[in-house]
């Protein structure tokens, strides 16, 4: 099997994936006014500051649209065809995207509840997650 | 000061379009460039502003080099992916309109076999990295899994439907057996959009845009000397670029059924002074078929939601309400960034459409729509 696409780390989201390798998900928060942002910025883009501090997600958010891969993109994911991806509104107010899993792509509507976990992959890359509300397992 | 009528495409170039050209990139730019600046009457010594289009597209200096021009005054990049031609022509308008040059040519050319192929190019780009690292990861490799979620939301909010999405795909097919120079010649029908393969829901193999080889290219000169020049006066009359909320993730915007190119058309049309129930032929950017109906709604032509319902009953055929793509668009004809949209447009309201020629088109526009949601809009007009 190809090997799948890794993500290249900076500075500015290694506490994103520290925190992910150990299961959690966290979000940029302004150290200045508090607004949550992500992926990770330099800059608030409401107050423009640049301070950050990092929190912890609840994982709990609501379906927003979703896509399912039937055609190979990449030769690392040909055994996992059809896959769906799922944009999800956190709780948070901020949005992320993640592999469904723990029921059918058919089954989606817009507003689904559905909670975050990450699995981490053999080559050591964190993927979230995103499965029914309810129904989160421990995969650590 | 508004550039509204200030200039006009004086030259149009174009490379026969195919699959496995046997020449590469810059012969297909050059090629498409020596006939655009022939077709205005020009000298290629003439050219003395240059704007080249995509990554693929060879530096300005290749050219100066190449043609021996004397005196190049104005060099630009538009970085808008499949948007980049129309906001090329909005900076050469600019730039003649301020008196920094005389002829801005608009190359553009593709091999994909070297490895331009626009499914993997962003992530080769900077500005997406975000994507690539927070998205690529998980299995989302190519532009039509980051658009598919726009069309599946537009889907479920508004009913939109896939044989809705045909009715796009057969339209710019029909087009492109007509107009001779395309890839693509098979007719199709809704039967066969509905049974080609599911690339990534809800994208059908007939919803997405082809990856072929071949050039085109623009001349571009100030509509006062155009009149002196060798064909029929296409003035540019509105011309504008937009950027979508949260240009570098689709993910992240609030609202994914809205492109770019909804803040350009207000100022595109405003600038016309004109508005789309004056509009007799309409060049598309048409890499999936929903981006279509998303750009007919973000124009104005319909209601945002309303967009499937447009599409219906051959409006967009020749013979329809709003010809579209009359060229078969990226679609079917071939995938030059936009740029064989403007060259259509241009040929339209020139009467030079040959057998897809809408009568008496005198007012059309073209779109351009790029890279995560980039959009940009030009109406011109037979002088």
């Amino acid at each position: 099997m190809a090997a799948k696409p890794e993500p290249h780390e900076t500075e500015l989201s290694r506490p994103y994936w520290d925190a992910a390798r150990k299961g959690v998900l966290l979000i940029q928060k302004c150290a200045n006014c508090g607004k949550l942002r992500h992926y990770p910025q330099l800059v608030c883009d409401r107050c423009h500051s640049l301070g950050v501090e990092w929190v912890e997600a609840s994982g709990k958010g609501e379906v927003h649209s979703w896509t399912v891969a039937h055609h190979v993109f990449h030769p690392g994911f040909a055994g996992e065809v059809p896959y769906a991806l799922v944009t999800v509104d956190l709780a948070e107010g901020v949005r992320a995207l993640g592999r469904l899993e723990g029921m059918e792509a058919g089954a989606l509507r817009l507003g689904f509840p559905v909670e975050a976990g990450f699995h981490v992959e053999e080559n050591g890359t964190p993927v979230l997650r995103f499965r029914p509300a309810g129904t989160r397992r421990n995969d650590r | 000061m508004s550039l509204k009528g200030k200039g006009a495409v004086t030259g149009i170039g174009e490379t026969d379009y195919m699959r496995a050209s046997p020449k590469d990139a810059f012969e297909l730019q050059i090629e498409a460039s020596l006939k655009a600046i022939a077709d205005a009457g020009l000298s290629p010594r003439d050219i003395d502003g240059i704007i080249p289009i995509g990554i693929t597209g060879a530096p300005a200096e290749a050219f100066v080099t190449n043609f021996g021009i004397p005196d190049l005054r104005f060099s630009a990049i538009t970085p808008l992916g499949g948007a980049s031609g129309i906001a090329a022509l909005q900076a050469a308008v600019a730039a003649i309109s301020a008196g920094i040059c005389n002829h801005v040519l608009i190359p553009s050319g593709r091999n994909v076999s070297s490895g331009a192929r626009a499914g993997v190019r962003i992530h080769q780009m900077p500005q997406f990295h975000l994507v690539t690292e927070f998205e690529y990861p998980l299995g989302a490799i190519s532009p039509a899994q980051l658009y598919a979620p726009m069309a599946r939301r537009h889907m479920e909010l508004y009913g939109t439907t896939s044989r809705q999405f045909a009715e796009v795909a057969i339209a710019m097919r029909e087009h492109a057996i007509l107009h001779g120079n395309a890839v693509m010649k098979k007719p199709i029908t809704v039967e066969d959009h509905q049974n080609s393969r599911m690339i990534t829901d809800p994208f059908r193999l007939l919803d997405c845009s082809l990856e072929s080889d071949g050039g085109a290219a623009l001349v571009v000169s100030a509509a006062e000397r155009a009149r002196d020049m060798r064909q029929p006066v296409v003035e540019i009359l509105g011309v504008a670029e937009g950027h979508p909320d949260s240009p570098s993730s689709i993910t992240q915007r609030p609202d994914i059924t809205r492109l770019g190119i909804a803040k350009a058309a207000p100022k595109a049309f405003g600038m016309a002074g004109v508005t789309p129930e004056d509009i007799q032929v309409a060049e598309i950017y048409d890499c999936f078929t929903y981006i279509v109906i998303c750009q007919l709604e973000d124009m104005g032509f319909c209601k945002k939601g309303e967009g499937g319902a447009f599409v219906e009953g051959g409006r967009l055929r020749l013979g329809g309400a709003l010809p579209t793509n009359t060229h078969g668009g990226l679609l079917s004809q071939a995938h030059m960034l936009g740029m064989n949209h403007i060259v259509e447009l241009v040929r339209q309201l020139r009467g030079q459409g040959g057998r897809t020629q809408v009568a008496d088109a005198r007012l059309g526009l073209a779109t351009g729509y790029g890279d995560l949601g980039d959009g940009a809009l030009t109406i011109m007009a037979r002088a």
